[in-house]
């Protein structure tokens, strides 16, 4: 910061503006703080994460026995489409949303994102077309072609009905708010980071939030582009995928999985960054081999844009496209492999406590292990002939999204759950969790590797009997329960926790090494009352092992500016949500009346400035 | 805590090696179980690269489960341990070793995509089928011969059969896992592949693609018979239609199945050619003739009444119309499906 | 950082990059500008592989008069590099010239407008439209996205000078002017793409 800019912020503090701050209800819906936008994002995100588990358990109840009626064949086209949408949409990556949020900024030393406010307009976007995705259900029908969406069965010929409608206007209305995310973070991160913060200091979460960010910034408009034109098929008469009208379906299948390949790391990045924070501090040692890991990321998302097509070999491609796309991606595997080994030997020579979020991330090295051997598995193109639309691939993705990124975010959630709400989760309900939820899911999933292979199709909505083919099945289920008893141990814990008072200590698990344990937990609105001097890796943990028992702060203290809150962006997610809603019933009033409250607000933030307020942390007063 | 933890990691393998162990599943249907040269291939490539990650998982393990144990802390355990940075010498083993195990995966994987994309399309020697997909049924016609049929593939042992893919509708994927890997058929995109059945016998085919309702239910059979058996085959299919011995049924079978079913040379092509339906294992693709092998007449008629009743009920979704749509009375339903139940091919 | 009451005359020669907010601003509108990148390569790439596909519609070689394609390109690129002098004239704090020349960068872009929506009024009348065939589709989306992204951009940029009239040029509102700016830019290189894939390519055959 030039010295004259310092200078104007001392001016601007001699002015007063009114600004109005909410309490309760108003403040949440408009509040632009990235800490408590983190907790909407969990909040929402576990939702929906409820809700597509809710659909994941309807899902195993049908397949428990063979030729079972338990739910219509066309509700569990439904129920399969919405819990895959559901799950990685609108629960996983709020989830990592949220913990990005919570997380980020405090391991830079920032009081805030680079974007406050289009912070909050990402989260409320997001969740106006997480709603709007699944008012579906109150519709003749949910949308129903897979969360893949091939066309032509998503297209208008042959799903005449609404129901995929719900699909492309839900997620292009959630893709905004995810693009806006990936700006925001990317920006932050490059720009927001304290004195001596340079990017080989990174903690190695903050390094893998901005991988991902630079993915979803690079693959999210591609499947915007996919949506639109699928739109602009199946409302307008289009004619991208049909290919009665000089369409192609195959297309569609590359739009898709150009982001759908990228999308799988932007989920899987986020849960290597929490495991390495998570390995790091219980077993009191720095991360092994931090410039690999930094590179190893680097080179997987790299890598994740050039293999898209190994979910198409059964496609048609011809062997040369085919022999390519499975040596691009069995190479994967050499960066990911750095990574486990990297994470097993910060383990060596350690002092290792488990605790809970320890638990769930040493369960995570196993299961991500088993999960990513299935996918060189699966890169193998001729072996992939038979794996390919089986449950063998419903097996190999559930190993590293579920095994992988939920285990992670699990972890991330017991590991910062006292940063973010100044209490710990119970620990006795943790570990509870943990084995419920962890058994459960290898008995849900491991057998689902052989139910592939001895010859059942994915997306099926039952089996005939004797085809071995019922006792995996059985045991599927019985582990989709365990999960769910898992999950609901944890949302016990969460309201136990929630009456209990609040005690987090500042470096709530006393061996924290990054910036985020140096401030009180939960920290004050602007996060650090001065901002902290880096003076290396593992910024807080060498202060403490220098003798310090604080950041040594890189600037006097002194007012500080904060944005205002604004009502704003939810207002702009309501618009295009009714836009949306135009669109779909072909209601011209709706689409304009809905674009241009959206618009109006736009122009209105760009007409007045935002001024912002100050705090004075010395004496927590507040001057307008 | 922590040989519970090492036990309850450890049992789902056991788990999933004793059902390795106690076998690869049924012969006409698993993948595990390959029943020809092109799922042998892709077999022999599953085994190794099983047992290249079987490598990976159980090194990894071993070294996880040590660290987890030598290394947890004691109570009251206040030390620091020593802050160790990163180590180049591991870290390019770590790195070399898996690009030489992925060199050893790769070699074959390459060899074999290109060695099962050979185009037989034009060999004189193969059988040449042009496989359509449709909502929810299989459709197979041989070029060489001017037949078509429907659901039941029947090919010639210990020849190359070329399969030119595609769908009529929505996307569909093409899946006889005993005897080879599947491949998708597009609409409006030809896709070319090979299969060779070298036994005789009858093996189950999927829909591996979601295509709708009754994705779940769209099965076809592949049946393999001797050389001589396939060209009586193809010269019944090519005989003039066996026509019902009642005249009222053959009337109403005429005006109301016609329309769109055929059989020999009459009728039309929008729904499965039903030529020798009375022979085939299935109707519908799941409604098993073969269920009670005793009195396979009886099941055959019940199977095709419950079949012509009330299709939407066995495979929802598909176009055809019920008996009550089509106007057909109880005893034109038993006329018919004696009827068809009785025509079977002699090959 | 709130520094609104610059008063004109006191700006940094940069005044877009001379606080932490306009530098984020820059530096978030160029991470857009990489995935609007990104947005428009997907629109490029389906028309590429959808291009041939005219089914009974008008082949483009007749379809597309490149007379007046021409003089649209040349009115876009005019009006970005008028945009180059708005900044010029901001970088030197002359208010006025920079008002002058963004609004004659306006008056060209609704130009450009102008012709667009006349050329697809043509088209329209000569039986081709969104539903005609797969290249139709694909034309209308690509060329129509970028129609769409000249139109938000005439408007913005109008609002800015609206903006400038009432509050002057300052630290908060010269970053905008200099964003407005790369947007037009932008626009104008995607126009240079569609020129050449879509209508030379397209009358080549």
């Amino acid at each position: 910061m030039s010295t004259h800019a310092a200078n104007t912020a001392h001016d601007a503090h001699a002015h007063t503006h009114t600004v109005k701050r909410y309490r309760g209800l108003m403040d949440w819906l408009t509040t632009v703080d990235h800490k408590k936008i983190g907790i909407l994002y969990l909040i929402a995100g576990f939702f929906f994460f409820l809700v597509g588990g809710a659909e994941a358990i309807m899902i195993r109840i049908q397949l428990l026995k063979p030729m079972n009626d338990f739910v219509a064949a066309d509700t569990f086209n439904e129920l399969l489409t919405m819990h895959g949408t559901t799950m990685i949409f609108l629960a996983a990556m709020p989830m990592l949303f949220a913990l990005m949020n919570a997380v980020v900024p405090l391991q830079l030393g920032a009081r805030d994102v680079a974007f406050p406010f289009l912070n909050s307009l990402g989260f409320w976007t997001f969740f106006a077309g997480g709603i709007l995705l699944n008012l579906g259900w109150f519709d003749a029908s949910a949308p129903d072609a897979g969360w893949t969406a091939y066309a032509p069965l998503s297209g208008p010929t042959f799903n005449g009905s609404r129901a995929m409608d719900y699909y492309v206007i839900g997620l292009q209305i959630a893709g905004i708010g995810t693009l806006l995310g990936g700006i925001n973070f990317m920006a932050t991160i490059i720009n927001m980071r304290a004195p001596g913060m340079s990017f080989m200091r990174m903690p190695m979460f903050t390094w893998a939030i901005f991988i991902t960010s630079v993915l979803i910034v690079f693959a999210f408009p591609v499947l915007t582009v996919g949506l639109v034109a699928l739109m602009f098929d199946r409302l307008f008469g289009a004619n991208f995928f049909e290919s009665g009208t000089g369409g192609n379906e195959v297309l569609w299948e590359h739009i898709f999985w150009i982001f759908g390949h990228p999308e799988v790391y932007i989920l899987i990045l986020p849960a290597f960054g929490v495991i390495s924070e998570v390995v790091s501090t219980f077993s009191r040692k720095r991360l092994f081999g931090y410039s690999s890991m930094v590179f190893a990321l680097v080179l997987i998302a790299f890598l994740g844009f050039m293999v898209w097509a190994h979910h198409m070999f059964a496609t048609g491609l011809g062997p040369v496209a085919n022999a390519l796309f499975s040596i691009g991606t069995m190479l994967i595997a050499v960066p990911t492999g750095v990574k486990i080994f990297n994470w097993l030997f910060t383990l060596w020579g350690g002092s290792i406590r488990y605790t809970t979020a320890m638990l769930f991330a040493v369960g995570f090295i196993p299961t991500f292990v088993m999960g990513g051997v299935t996918g060189v598995m699966l890169a193998s193109a001729p072996a992939d002939y038979q794996y390919h639309d089986s449950y063998f691939v419903v097996a190999h993705f559930h190993y590293v999204i579920v095994g992988g990124l939920i285990l992670g975010i699990f972890a991330g959630l017991h590991y910062w759950w006292p940063k973010m709400f100044g209490r710990h989760l119970n620990e006795g309900l943790g570990k509870l969790t943990f084995w419920t939820f962890f058994i459960g899911f290898h008995l849900t999933f491991f057998v689902q590797h052989f139910l592939g292979l001895l010859g059942m199709p994915r997306r099926v909505w039952t089996y005939l009997p004797n085809q071995g083919l019922d006792n995996m099945n059985l045991i599927s289920s019985i582990g989709a329960f365990l999960m769910g008893i898992g999950t609901i141990v944890f949302v016990t814990n969460v309201i136990i926790t929630w009456l209990k008072p609040r005690n987090a200590e500042a470096d709530a698990w006393e061996d924290g090494r990054s910036l985020e344990w140096t401030i009180p937990s939960p920290p004050p609105e602007y996060n650090f009352k001065q901002t902290p001097l880096v003076r290396g890796a593992d910024a807080w943990w060498k202060e403490k092992m220098d003798g310090k028992t604080e950041m040594t702060p890189a600037e006097p203290v002194g007012p500080i500016h904060m944005p205002s809150p604004s009502i704003l962006p939810l207002i702009m997610s309501i618009g295009l949500f009714i836009a949306g809603f135009g669109f779909m019933y072909d209601n011209l009033l709706a689409t304009i009346g809905g674009l241009a409250v959206t618009f109006a607000c736009m122009f209105l933030r760009s007409v007045f400035d935002d001024h912002g307020f100050h705090i004075d942390p010395e004496h927590e007063e507040v001057h307008a | 805590m922590n040989l519970k933890y090492v036990m309850k990691r450890i049992l789902p393998l056991l788990t999933g090696l004793a059902l390795l162990l106690s076998g690869c599943g049924r012969a006409d249907l698993s993948a595990l179980n390959p029943q020809g040269p092109v799922a042998q291939k892709q077999y022999d490539l599953i085994k190794l690269s099983i047992s290249i990650m079987t490598l990976v998982v159980v090194v990894v393990f071993a070294i996880l489960i040590y660290v987890l144990i030598k290394y947890r802390r004691r109570k009251g355990d206040k030390s620091i341990p020593k802050q160790v940075e990163g180590n180049h010498t591991l870290e390019i083993i770590w790195t070399v070793i898996p690009l030489v195990l992925l060199l050893i995966l790769g070699v074959p994987t390459i060899q074999t995509v290109f060695g099962l994309a050979k185009d037989y399309s034009h060999d004189k020697n193969a059988v040449h089928v042009k496989v359509t997909s449709h909502l929810y049924w299989w459709e197979f016609e041989y070029t060489d011969y001017g037949v078509t049929t429907a659901q039941e593939l029947v090919v010639p042992t210990n020849k190359k059969i070329s399969f030119d893919l595609v769908s009529a509708d929505v996307k569909h994927s093409f899946w006889i896992p005993s005897i080879g890997g599947k491949m998708d058929t597009n609409p409006g995109l030809t896709n070319r592949m090979y299969l060779e059945f070298p036994k005789e016998g009858i093996y189950r085919g999927k829909c591996a693609e979601l295509c709708g309702p009754s994705h779940s239910l769209m099965d076809f059979k592949a049946k393999s018979v001797s050389p001589e058996s396939f060209d009586r085959w193809i010269a019944a299919m090519k005989a003039p239609a066996q026509v019902a011995a009642d005249a009222h049924i053959q009337e109403t079978f005429r005006a109301k199945c016609l329309t769109c079913h055929a059989v020999g040379d009459q009728g039309a092509h929008a729904a499965p050619n039903l030529t020798g339906v009375g022979g085939r294992e299935t109707f519908g693709g799941i409604l098993y003739n073969d269920s009670d092998p005793n009195n396979r007449e009886q099941v055959t008629v019940d199977n095709l009444k419950t079949w012509i009743t009330d299709p939407q009920k066995v495979k929802p979704g598909n176009t055809m119309p019920s008996a009550k749509d089509n106007q057909l009375t109880p005893e034109e339903i038993d006329g018919i499906a004696k009827y068809l139940a009785g025509y079977k091919l002699n090959y | 950082m709130s520094a609104h009451q610059h008063a004109e005359g006191h700006l940094p020669h940069e005044p877009e990059k001379a606080t932490l907010e306009g530098r984020n601003k820059i530096l978030g509108f160029w991470i857009f500008l990489g995935a609007e990148t990104v947005l428009f390569g997907t629109l490029f790439s389906a028309f590429i592989a959808l291009r041939h596909q005219v089914l009974d519609g008008p082949h483009p070689s007749h379809l597309f008069e490149l007379p007046m394609i021409f003089a649209a390109t040349m009115i876009l690129l005019t009006s970005s590099l008028m945009s180059v002098f708005a900044v010029q004239a901001m970088h030197n704090n002359k208010v006025k010239a920079m008002i002058g020349w963004l609004l004659v960068t306006i008056l060209l872009g609704l130009a450009f407008l102008g012709l667009e929506i006349t050329e697809f009024n043509t088209y329209v009348s000569e039986g081709h439209n969104m539903k005609t065939s797969a290249f139709s589709s694909s034309f209308y989306t690509l060329v129509g996205f970028h129609g769409a992204h000249v139109a938000f951009g005439v408007l913005w940029i109008g609002l800015l000078i609206t903006q400038i009239f009432k509050k002057g040029l300052t630290v908060v509102t010269a970053p905008k002017i200099y964003l407005s700016a790369i947007y037009w830019h932008f626009i104008d290189v995607v126009w240079v793409f569609i020129f050449t894939v879509v209508y030379l390519m397209g009358k080549v055959g």
